[in-house]
């Protein structure tokens, strides 16, 4: 029996977007009616470019930012921004940038342990010892415990905020590219330090990523996010094998293994955004738009393992030809 | 852990207070500016010891003496003396102290107002940001001169009035850098995750943004040390600053501006004085700017 | 006679608590025509050798190299004026980021404008016409009107085309691309490599590509240079180097990277253990070595190329060791 840790209902983010003094503001919305559900241990992966709106949905998700519309719970119950304390012993951020998400000033030390001072955990010998405990679960070692990050490297610091993150034995980690900045040799390592820590202290992970295929190796399920919608939510063998939204279809293509037989893919999508207005904001790109594409948004479409809000899902090839 | 230990092949990187160390010794402006400053601190904060006379003692009979390389000089009094005939080098020994005792509380004062300021208005943005700033723009709004003279006419002048004006008035410089320093530094992925921990705002602004703002926030205080130094002595020459008997540089120039062709050492000893102080003052704060910078970068 | 050819190249540079070996040795030939790729991570030297051949490193780097020649012009003994006179001209270089490679005061028409005439003297108008042209070659809809736009109108995508305009101006011979599509989205840098790879043809240019993406390289080279800590540790044609890896370092690279019906879900990938030795001080033996888990002391010594085929080398002692292991 699983148990949905993190969910969204309808949740909706605008900004208003100052047009000067005499004219009203523009609205952007960056998410617009997103609803998901986290279950506990799985690892649910959402996939967007920029402009997608997953920053966004991630500070929604970490209690940074309220939402405009809709609600967002954490096991069962909703969260305001009021709860900002108590939402943050359950959900903790690993950033994409290590050489942004760790405060120069500070020692490694005092990185790792703030969230245990802030929640008023243990008293100074215990903090030193959950910290060096950190330390080893991440692959640091005793000698970095004073070090600065200005210190270390890429690596080394993603590993770093790894361990903060993780103190407090948080249930979901919101892994917003959490290996994007890194090189590929360490995003291996990190890779695969984010498995092992999974498995050894039962964690649920929130993944962002634009690299489909760090996706495809760690996701449970999958959602894939375009201008603050969710266009196509399935499992991940199911999005893998048969995508069912074009822009899906896109993403896959665009996706180049070392394999030096092949060429460069010709993903057939366009360029311009304009005319995203009315009926699916995906139209002006899609390479297989039809007429009710430009005139009426798409319902979701029911599939065996998801859905994918899409006018032509059932004339979707059924199997992706590699 | 065999794929994720990583332990064994660190490099050994250099440390930070050593290269910091090297750095500053290296940079010339800051080693000469340091040097002389040092110098002048020490002076002040020795005046008592080493100024060979009573600053506020007249003498009527030895009344503008000239200093010992002109021709009626000694070393009696080294620098000469002045209108009243008080030894100039003793004044001027105890004018080092408060120049300087003027530069640090005006700092201190207006560095507290305008760090406030800027911070509040970067980290908060918004309407807090919109009404600090409009508060800032009325400030430089104000000639401080005229404001200094108002007061003077208010409360009457004096060294604690000059100390309070300056204070209350030269922030502007400290809440714009602070707020654009705020700003970058409130981009940071860091301060999310303080935020993400659950870090009340006091606790993140005192902790997170205040120490990575640090850098600027020294280079405007040295800037603006030597900015009120200059300012009080204005003051003081027209009148409206510190009062006489007190050895105040500009008061002394004052003083001595209708000697200022038969005796000009009267104005050019305090002058240099001065001149020696702020360019000291501005060294080390480029100096502390270029030497801190590429630290800033990881 | 080769477009290019690089002997022993080496950067250097003087900080504060020693000299940092940036680029060590490195050599290779481009033919007109030739992709060829520079593949390394962070610290491997792989942009300071593209600045080099273009003489655009910061001032405390020393370039010294054996050979360097491009179409028959020494550029190591060239002087500024002649560089200068090469660049943007006959060697043109497209960078990562598209955001600050353009001058965001300044409209696209005039930087376009400005690459033509800086090189040729031909009238504006002439000058506005190609640039309309080439704007219409790398795909960018309404040209003509794109001319009087400012670079933050444009998306990412679109600057990078601008940006690969700006380098065809002048019909160069050899396009040097540092990490040209890093900095864009999945679904543009498949267009845009698409876009080099079209251009490439037509103009008979040559390409060096600089990119630590082995799928980009993969897909797109004719030959590669993998390097390491500021060395070439392989270098080989495309198919041969990604079927039939012989360096450790290249091997544990490509092991690395999850591949899709490839490396199986779930199970942890082939990292490589520790991270890049810092190029700080006198450099000896294998810079690979504490990483690999052929290494022998042997390592420590001097490693010379292997030639493991005609037009393949590995700079590495324990091939053998690697293939009885396989």
């Amino acid at each position: 029996m699983s148990e949905t840790l993190l969910e969204l209902r309808d949740v909706t983010r605008t900004f208003a977007l100052s047009q000067g003094v005499f004219r009203r503001a523009a609205t952007l919305t960056a998410v617009a009616g997103v609803s998901l559900k986290v279950e506990r241990g799985e690892v649910f992966a959402l996939v967007g470019e920029s402009g997608s709106g997953k920053t966004t949905l991630a500070k929604m998700l970490l209690g940074l930012l309220p939402p405009t519309s809709g609600e967002i719970l954490i096991g069962g119950t909703p969260i305001s921004a009021k709860d900002r304390v108590a939402v943050s012993r359950r959900v903790q951020p690993i950033f994409q940038d290590p050489y942004s998400s760790l405060n120069p000033r500070k020692s490694v030390a005092q990185l790792i342990a703030l969230p245990l001072v802030v929640h008023g955990v243990g008293d100074r010998a215990e903090r030193r010892a959950e910290v060096l405990e950190m330390l080893d679960l991440v692959g640091l070692s005793k000698r970095h415990y004073d070090a600065y990050p200005g210190q270390l490297s890429g690596g080394q610091r993603q590993r770093v905020a790894i361990a903060r993150a993780l103190i407090l034995r948080p249930e979901v980690v919101i892994c917003d590219e959490p290996t994007s900045a890194l090189d590929v040799s360490v995003q291996a390592q990190i890779l695969n330090l984010l498995l092992e820590l999974k498995r050894e202290l039962g964690l649920t992970y929130f993944f962002i990523s634009h690299n489909l295929a760090v996706v495809e190796h760690l996701a449970d399920r999958v959602a894939v996010m375009y201008l603050g919608r969710f266009v196509e939510q399935r499992s991940r063998a199911g999005l893998f094998a048969a995508p069912r939204h074009p822009y899906t279809r896109a993403l896959l293509d665009s996706v180049l293994t070392p394999d030096p037989d092949l060429g460069v893919p010709d993903t057939r999508i366009g360029a311009t955004m304009i005319g995203g207005d009315t009926g699916c904001p995906f139209h002006p790109r899609c390479p297989s738009a039809i007429d009710i594409c430009r005139t009426t948004a798409p319902a979701i479409r029911t599939l065996p393992d998801g859905w994918a809000t899409c006018h032509l899902v059932e004339q979707q090839e059924a199997v992706l030809v590699p | 852990m065999s794929a994720t230990a990583p332990a064994a092949f660190d490099t050994a990187p250099p440390r930070r207070r050593a290269a910091l160390l090297r750095r500053s010794l290296g940079h010339s402006g800051l080693v000469i500016g340091g040097t002389l400053l040092v110098a002048i601190v020490a002076i002040a904060l020795a005046a008592p010891l080493i100024a060979p006379h009573d600053p506020y003692n007249q003498d009527l009979a030895h009344r503008l003496i000239p200093p010992v390389w002109q021709a009626k000089g000694s070393w009696e009094h080294a620098l000469g003396t002045d209108k009243l005939g008080r030894d100039y080098l003793s004044r001027l020994i105890f004018g080092a102290r408060i120049s300087l005792l003027i530069g640090t509380l005006t700092v201190l004062i207006s560095g507290t107002i305008g760090t406030v300021i800027g911070v509040c208005a970067g980290y908060f943005g918004g309407k807090v940001d919109a009404v600090l700033s409009y508060v800032v723009t009325t400030r430089l709004a104000l000639p401080v001169v005229l404001v200094a003279l108002a007061s003077a006419a208010l409360v009457g002048s004096s060294l604690e009035g000059v100390i309070v004006v300056l204070g209350l008035l030269l922030w502007d410089r400290f809440a714009v850098v602070t707020r654009s320093a705020t700003q970058q530094v409130a981009r940071s992925d860091y301060v999310a995750a303080a935020q993400a921990i659950g870090c009340s705002t006091p606790r993140i602004l005192a902790s997170e943004i205040l120490p990575n703002i640090l850098n600027a926030l020294i280079v405007v205080a040295t800037l603006e040390m030597a900015h009120a130094i200059l300012l009080e002595a204005a003051l003081s020459f027209l009148g409206l600053g510190v009062q006489p008997p007190l050895p105040s540089w500009g008061l002394m120039i004052s003083e001595g501006k209708q000697y200022m062709f038969f005796s000009p050492w009267v104005i050019g000893i305090p002058a240099t004085a001065l001149v020696a102080l702020v360019l000291a003052i501005n060294l080390v704060g480029d100096g502390l700017r270029d030497v801190t910078a590429p630290e800033n970068r990881g | 006679m080769a477009l290019l050819e690089v002997d022993n190249l080496t950067v250097d540079f003087t900080l504060g608590d020693g000299v940092l070996h940036a680029v060590r040795g490195v050599s290779f030939t481009l033919e007109r025509g030739e992709t060829l790729a520079i593949v390394g991570e962070s610290g491997s030297g792989k942009s300071m050798t593209s600045l080099a051949l273009m003489n655009l490193l910061p001032k405390r780097a020393t370039r010294r190299a054996d050979r360097l020649v491009f179409d028959g012009i020494d550029l190591a003994a060239a002087p500024e004026t002649r560089m200068r006179a090469l660049r943007g001209n006959r060697m043109a270089m497209i960078f990562q980021e598209p955001m600050t490679s353009l001058n965001p005061s300044y409209t696209i028409g005039n930087q376009l404008i400005e690459a033509l005439r800086t090189h040729r003297s031909v009238s504006s108008d002439e000058a506005r016409d190609r640039a309309v042209q080439l704007l219409e070659k790398v795909g960018i809809p309404a040209a003509a009107r794109r001319l009087s736009q400012y670079p933050h109108q444009l998306s990412g995508g679109l600057r990078q085309r601008v940006m690969i305009a700006m380098a065809l101006m002048c019909g160069p011979d050899l396009i040097i691309a540092d990490e040209p599509t890093t900095a864009l989205d999945v679904t543009i840098q498949a267009q845009i490599l698409h876009l080099l790879a079209d251009l490439k043809t037509e103009f008979g240019m040559a390409m060096i590509l600089i990119s630590h993406d082995l799928g980009v390289v993969a897909r797109v080279a004719d030959k590669v240079a993998v390097m390491y800590a500021g060395e070439v540790v392989e270098s080989a044609a495309s198919r041969p180097l990604f079927k039939a890896p012989r360096h450790p370092y290249t091997r544990g690279l490509l092991n690395c990277i999850p591949v899709p019906g490839r490396t199986a879900p779930g199970v942890p990938l082939g990292a490589i253990p520790g991270q890049a030795p810092t190029l700080i001080g006198p450099q000896r033996g294998c810079a690979f070595r504490d990483r690999c888990s052929f290494s022998a002391p042997e390592c420590a010594g001097d490693i010379p190329f292997v030639a493991v085929e005609p037009g393949h080398r590995a700079r590495c002692i324990r091939l053998g060791a690697l293939e009885a292991a396989a």
